[in-house]
Parts: structure tokens; C-alpha cells; sequence
């Protein structure tokens, strides 16, 4: 296997250390490294960033099912791009994720493509339906080995079946990451309900149907003992109802995603439904409060909620478009803009957000690892220098419903390492992926 | 203006210039032959998603007083009703070399996006989107109050004026009302004083930077401001059994809280002017006595309506004409 040498880049930006890949994993670090440059591929990384491989424990890659709007092959592409070397697959597919044959399919299909490690996520309930349990012991029985489970695009919103959830997971160590939306209060909603909503004639998503779910679940979580996951918090009271529980001991991680660390409700005056999400963007109070949260560490970590769309999807009137926005291209970016330049996260509390956490969330052991020697080389070097404006047509995510898509982020990614053996280098993906999995194997 | 999608768009001046405009064509239309050679092989399509046959005539009467040419496209009732269909069926009459696109939609902003997709070269009107706006219904109910309340009750000039000072009461389900939002936007930029009176259910929240007050009280508002204009906004029966038990107890509550019949009517000051964009639910949102009252304007509202069409059309689409001038052609 080859042995890379990623030369002058900065681990967690702090002080300049070499760092030396061979065999899958870091082989030594600083002048050590430097020292053995001979027979070495050498990646430039002078002023990156070097962190451990991002984790994303919200992805829709849509395969089985919406092919035509991404397969696990372009949406993992996605993520080495972005920085990933994880990614959790959301359960709502077609079929959906509910048995141990669809996540092993999955995990499969991940494997076969060896951009990224996929992470298959169980359905809470049979079909998303919200009714019975799915087989959750069977799916973290199987290869996929899942650890978390969600209805998400659904709400577990029987407080029955959401107790029996949480209980039942505690005997595998499981998770239950919800979609916080009580489905009564958000009938045939298209955008957060405020000033904007009332001005536009479209149907508010309340956050207290956002608010008022999480901390039931919350409560729940407490009373059961077992660990909750907060998908996709978008509101100033989610972040206090979290910061609240984790005061009293309460055993929950919440996520935040780039669109509403980003974007607000403004953004719907022009109708365009690239800007359709669930949750919705909020307002500007919001997303200064989500930000606050994820500064301070209520908010456990930043995930993408990637959902891709066909054209088809999004080229349409308001009411008749889906929900959902690409991310995994264009998270880091975001995190970038909007949190590490105006410094209110550090370079180590990205990797904390974006790898650690995630990873430790997930339950998934070999990632969100030090860089240090010995660990696994699931690494990103990222050059956090000059802009670029967001192409989503040129994205290797099959569909283009970027929100950020004409805008311009900072920073890109240089290289992309997994497990020793590099995804992306020079910004391009390494093609082939699937020769040095085979080699790996052999 | 290239087109016509919210009242919000329009400038103090842009809203006279529509109702003086309106005016001129009003009196065309009291002459025996009312048809004017202005849009003479101009296309205009009445595009319509929601059954509205009154809406739809009247932009029909006033396409066809300007002699253009005008495609009915009905799009209710067929399979059309997911969202790509817009889009097709709007390249479609791109294609046909639509001039100008009257549009009724369901959705709220499908005009917005109609206008700015590129899916069409023409002047988009909006005809009514969702429960976002209506702007001519606002221009035609603006029209009426300056012809009954502006220059000394209708007898003096009124061209050039607006309706500084006025007092306006809109009555009813403004959460669903594009009627409300699309006047309450109009008759502030004409000077006048709105105020919003409803059920707190039937006020959408978000309601605060409105340009108008807003009451749950309808007999104090009658008390206490004395409305020169009173609007009642039709309230769909539906509205009862909703979800959540509907946004008000029964009809008869409705009726006894907020609707407007002979005993209220009676407290208005005398030369108020009720309003209703019709359809109406006679004894719901109002009564038979007050809507057959002589100072309900009610079928009035209906005639200018072609009108303050005419008078949009006019000015989306003949201004591009060169040397033809509203003047010439009404000579
Ligand atoms: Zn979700």
C-alpha cells in the first residue's frame, strides 16, 4: 500500500506536524514523519487544516427507491468531496429500512463503492408508518451492524411507541434520532410560521410543533433511561429544551444542520423551493440561537440532512415541491463561514461537531479518531483559504438543489483519506475506489 | 410594471395611475359600442387551476373590450395538478405566443413563479394565488370606495387622488384571505387607515408588521372608529370542521360575533359603504338585509371589476405598443 506523506498542514489547526499514512493507519507525526519521506507520496498541505475524516450521521442517499435523484455511489462521491469518510444513510428509502435485508443491502452496496463508510439507519417503525416497532434487534444483528434508528422525514409521534423505541434500543445500545415535528399542528405546512408565512399566504410550520416534541422526548428519554438523538434542531426553544435536559443529566445529543446555521426565512419572499425544507428555515433569531448552541456545546453536533431532488422536484411551484436540500458539499463551507472565521468555533471544536461526536454518537468505533499515531487514517486536509462560488450542477451529487448554489463559501477540500488510502486528492476524486478496495482485501 | 402579482409591488402613484386609468375605461363602457381597438392582436390566456367562473368572466369581458384574443385554459378538474404541469402548460402557451398570462392558482406564489422561471415571456396577472394575494380584486374594491367616499361623495374629480384618511374595516377569515392581504397592502399605500377585525383563529400569526390594527371586537370597531368603508370577507362553512375542531364553534357563533346585519349596519356612520368580494354566504359573514341594503356596493364592486382589468391589461400590455395611447384609442 502506498505511504503518504501530508506535509506542512496543520492537525486541528493548531501547530504545523507532518503526518505519515501507511497500511491504514497513522505510522508517525511531526519531524518523525517528515523523516520518512523517502518512497512517499507527499500531499502539500501547507496552511490546511488536517481533521479527522467527517462523519455525517443525517444522509438521504435515496438508494433503494429515488435513483433518479441519488445512489449510494454519487452520494457517497458527495461526501469524499465534502470531507467525509462516514456517512449515516436515513431509513426512508424505498423499500424502506425497516428489515435486516434493506440495511445490509445498503451497507453493502456503501461497501462496494468504498468512497465512504455507510452507516445504514433502521426505521423506527415498520414502513415509517408510526405503528409497530420494526425488527431493530435483527437490523443491529445484521452486517450493518446499525446502532442508529429513525422514521426520519417522520415523527415518532405516538409517545407510546416512542417510549417502547427508546426502551427497547438500550439492549444493543442504540439510539433513537428523532424528527421532532408533531404531525397535528404542522397539517399541510410550507414554511415557518412568522412574519414571513403571514405575508406570503403559506401554510406555518410552528416551532412549538418542533419544541413541544423534543421536549416530550426528552422527558421520555429521562424516564426510560436511553439515549436521544435530536435530528435537525431549528428552533431558539429547541436549543434551550436541550440545554435545559442536558442541565438535569438527561441523556440526549442534539444536531444542528449548515441551512439553518446558515439561511433564514427571508429566503421564501422569492418562492423559490430550493429554499423548501423540513424544518424549515427559520428566522434570524433562530439561527443566532443555533449557532449559540452549537458554540457552547448544547448542540452536539453538525449534520447535513442531504436530501437530493429531482429537477422534476424543485422546478415547480412552492406548494407542489419537496422538501429537503443538498449538503454534504457544501457543509463544511458553511461551518467555516459561519462559525470558525467569526471565531466562534476552533478548528478542534470542528472535529469535535463534525467527527467525534457524530462517530461517537453513532456508536461507530473507527471513526471520529485523533489524529495521532496508531489511529486509523480517516483524514481531511482542508485548505480553508479564498472562496468559491457553489456550482450546483458541477457538485457530485447527482441532483442540484443546492441552497447555496451562485453563492460564494470559503474553503475546500484538498485531500480526502480513508482508512489509509485517499478518496480525494487535489480536490478531484481518486477514481476507481473500488481497485483499492479489492487490493485492501486481497 | 411588467406584471401584475401583488399589491405590495405597487407605488403610491403606479395604484393611481391604475384607478385613473380604470376610470377612463369606465367610461368607455357607457357607450353603446364599449369595445376599444387597444390590444388588437394581443394574446391574452386566462389561465385558471381553481373554479372561478366570476373572476375568470370578468378578466374574459375586459380581454375582449380591448379586442385581444383570449384563450380560456382551465386546468381544474383535469389530471394537471402536480407541479411540473405549470411549468409545461406554461411553455406550452409561450409556445402559442401568449402576450399577456391571467393566473388563478391554489398555490400561494405560483404567479411569482410563473413570472420569474423564464417559462414565459408574457405579463403575468395574478388572478388570485392561494391565500397570498389578489391584487385587481384590491384595485376594484379601492376603485369603488374612491367613486363612493373620495371628492365629496362621488360628485367632485377624483382623478389623481388617492384615499388619504380613509377608514376601512376588512371583516373575517384574513388567515385565508389573499382579498385582505392584497387591500390591506393597497389601501395603506392609498393613505387610508385599515383595520383587521376577526377571530383570533382567523388572524394569521406573524400578523405584527401589518400596515393596519387589528381587533377581535367587531361592535367596537364600528363604535369606535367609524369605518367609511366596512369589507366583509366571505368565510368558507368548511372552516368549521377543520382539524382541531375548526377555527370557530359554530356558524351562529360566527354570525353573532362577526357578522354584519341590519342592527350593526345601522351603527355605521350613514354614508359607509359596505363591501363584500363576493361570493357571499348570505346569513353567515353577512345578511340579507345589509346585503341588499342601499349602501351596499356589492354589485357595484362587480362592474368595476372590468374595469380595473381593462385598465390593467391596458397597462401591462398596450404601453408596449408604440404610438397607441389610451386617448387615441377611446377617441
Ligand atoms: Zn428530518
Amino acid at each position: 500500500m502506498t505511504t503518504y506523506l501530508i506535509r506542512g498542514g496543520r492537525p486541528y489547526g493548531e501547530e504545523v506536524a507532518d503526518v505519515l499514512v501507511r497500511d491504514g493507519v497513522i505510522v508517525a507525526l511531526g519531524p518523525d514523519a517528515a523523516a520518512q519521506v523517502d518512497g512517499a507520496v507527499v500531499v502539500e498541505a501547507e496552511g490546511c487544516v488536517v481533521l479527522p475524516g467527517l462523519v455525517d450521521l443525517h444522509t438521504h442517499l435515496r438508494e433503494p427507491g429515488r435513483e433518479d435523484a441519488e445512489t449510494i455511489e454519487t452520494g457517497t462521491r458527495a461526501a469524499a468531496l465534502g470531507g467525509f469518510t462516514a456517512v449515516h444513510a436515513m431509513a426512508n428509502t424505498s423499500p424502506v429500512a425497516d428489515t435486516a435485508g434493506v440495511v445490509e443491502q445498503v451497507w453493502r452496496i456503501g461497501r462496494d463503492s468504498g468512497w465512504v463508510d455507510v452507516h445504514p439507519v433502521g426505521a423506527v417503525s415498520v414502513g415509517l408508518a408510526g405503528e409497530h416497532l420494526a425488527e431493530l434487534g435483527a437490523m443491529a444483528d445484521s452486517a450493518a451492524h446499525v446502532r442508529v434508528f429513525s422514521d426520519d422525514g417522520k415523527c415518532v409521534h405516538d409517545p407510546v411507541l416512542m417510549r417502547r423505541a427508546l426502551e427497547y434500543v438500550k439492549a444493543f445500545d442504540g439510539v433513537i434520532a428523532q424528527h421532532s415535528q408533531d404531525p397535528r399542528l404542522t397539517e399541510g405546512s410550507q414554511m415557518h410560521e412568522g412574519e414571513v408565512s403571514a405575508q406570503l399566504g403559506l401554510a406555518g410550520w410552528p416551532s412549538v410543533a418542533e419544541e413541544a416534541i423534543i421536549a416530550r422526548d426528552v422527558l421520555l428519554a429521562d424516564h426510560v433511561g436511553s439515549r436521544l438523538h435530536v435530528c435537525h434542531l431549528s428552533t431558539a426553544g429547541s436549543v434551550e429544551i436541550i440545554r435545559w435536559a442536558k442541565a438535569r443529566g438527561i441523556d440526549v445529543t442534539a444536531e444542528a444542520t449548515p441551512h439553518h446555521l446558515g439561511l433564514t426565512d427571508d429566503l421564501v419572499r422569492g418562492y423559490d423551493p430550493v429554499f423548501k425544507v423540513n424544518p424549515p428555515l427559520r428566522t434570524a433569531a433562530d439561527v443566532e440561537a443555533v449557532r449559540a448552541g452549537v458554540a457552547d456545546g448544547t448542540i452536539d453536533i453538525v449534520a447535513t440532512d442531504h436530501a437530493p431532488h429531482t429537477v422534476e422536484d424543485k422546478d415547480c411551484e412552492w406548494a407542489a415541491a419537496a422538501f429537503g436540500m443538498t449538503g454534504l458539499e457544501t457543509a463544511l463551507p458553511v461551518v467555516q463561514l459561519t462559525l470558525v472565521d467569526p471565531g466562534r468555533l476552533s478548528w478542534r471544536d470542528v472535529a469535535r461537531t463534525m467527527s467525534e461526536a457524530p462517530a461517537r454518537i453513532g456508536r461507530v468505533t473507527d471513526q471520529g479518531r485523533p489524529v495521532a499515531v496508531g489511529e486509523p487514517a480517516n483524514l481531511l486536509v482542508w485548505d480553508p483559504r479564498g472562496t468559491r462560488v457553489v456550482d450546483a450542477a458541477a457538485q457530485a451529487t447527482m441532483s442540484t438543489n443546492s441552497p447555496f448554489r451562485g453563492r460564494e463559501l470559503p474553503g475546500h477540500t484538498v485531500a480526502t483519506f480513508l482508512r489509509g488510502r485517499p478518496t480525494v486528492l487535489d480536490g478531484r476524486l481518486v477514481l476507481a475506489p473500488t481497485s483499492h478496495l479489492q487490493e485492501e482485501e486481497s | 410594471m411588467k406584471h401584475l402579482l401583488s399589491t405590495a409591488d405597487l407605488s403610491r402613484d403606479e395604484a393611481v395611475l391604475i384607478l385613473d386609468t380604470a376610470a377612463q375605461m369606465a367610461a368607455t363602457q357607457e357607450r353603446a359600442i364599449k369595445k376599444l381597438p387597444t390590444l388588437r392582436g394581443r394574446t391574452v390566456v386566462n389561465l385558471f387551476y381553481e373554479d372561478s367562473t366570476r373572476t375568470r368572466i370578468s378578466f374574459e369581458t375586459a380581454a375582449k373590450r380591448l379586442s385581444a384574443d383570449v384563450i380560456n385554459f382551465s386546468a381544474k378538474g383535469s389530471s394537471v395538478s402536480k407541479g411540473e404541469s405549470l411549468k409545461d402548460t406554461a411553455l406550452t402557451l409561450q409556445a402559442m405566443g401568449a402576450d399577456a398570462v391571467v393566473i388563478r392558482h391554489p398555490a400561494s406564489g405560483a404567479p411569482h413563479t410563473l413570472a420569474t422561471s423564464g417559462w414565459t415571456q408574457g405579463a403575468v396577472l395574478n388572478a388570485g394565488d392561494g391565500t397570498h394575494q389578489h391584487p385587481t380584486q384590491a384595485l376594484l374594491d379601492a376603485y369603488t370606495m374612491r367613486c363612493h367616499l373620495v371628492g365629496d361623495s362621488g360628485t367632485a374629480e377624483v382623478t389623481g387622488r388617492d384615499l388619504a384618511g380613509l377608514r376601512v374595516a376588512i371583516v373575517g377569515d384574513v388567515l385565508h384571505s389573499r382579498v385582505a392581504r392584497s387591500n390591506v397592502d393597497l389601501l395603506h399605500t392609498l393613505g387610508a387607515d385599515v383595520t383587521l377585525v376577526a377571530p383570533p383563529t382567523l388572524l394569521p400569526v406573524g400578523i405584527g408588521p401589518w400596515p393596519c390594527r387589528v381587533s377581535y371586537d367587531l361592535d367596537a370597531v364600528i363604535a369606535d372608529e367609524r369605518p367609511d368603508a366596512i369589507m366583509m370577507l366571505r368565510v368558507q362553512r368548511e372552516r368549521m370542521s377543520n382539524a382541531g375542531g375548526g377555527f370557530f364553534p359554530s356558524a351562529v357563533e360566527y354570525t353573532r360575533r362577526y357578522g354584519l346585519d341590519g342592527r350593526r349596519m345601522a351603527r355605521l356612520p350613514d354614508h359607509a359603504i359596505v363591501m363584500h368580494p363576493g361570493p357571499m354566504n348570505r346569513g353567515l359573514e353577512i345578511s340579507a338585509t345589509a346585503a341588499d341594503s342601499p349602501r351596499a356596493v356589492i354589485v357595484e364592486q362587480v362592474a368595476n371589476g372590468v374595469a380595473v382589468r381593462m385598465a390593467a391589461l391596458y397597462l401591462l400590455l398596450a404601453q408596449e405598443t408604440p404610438g397607441s395611447t389610451l386617448q387615441e384609442d377611446a377617441r
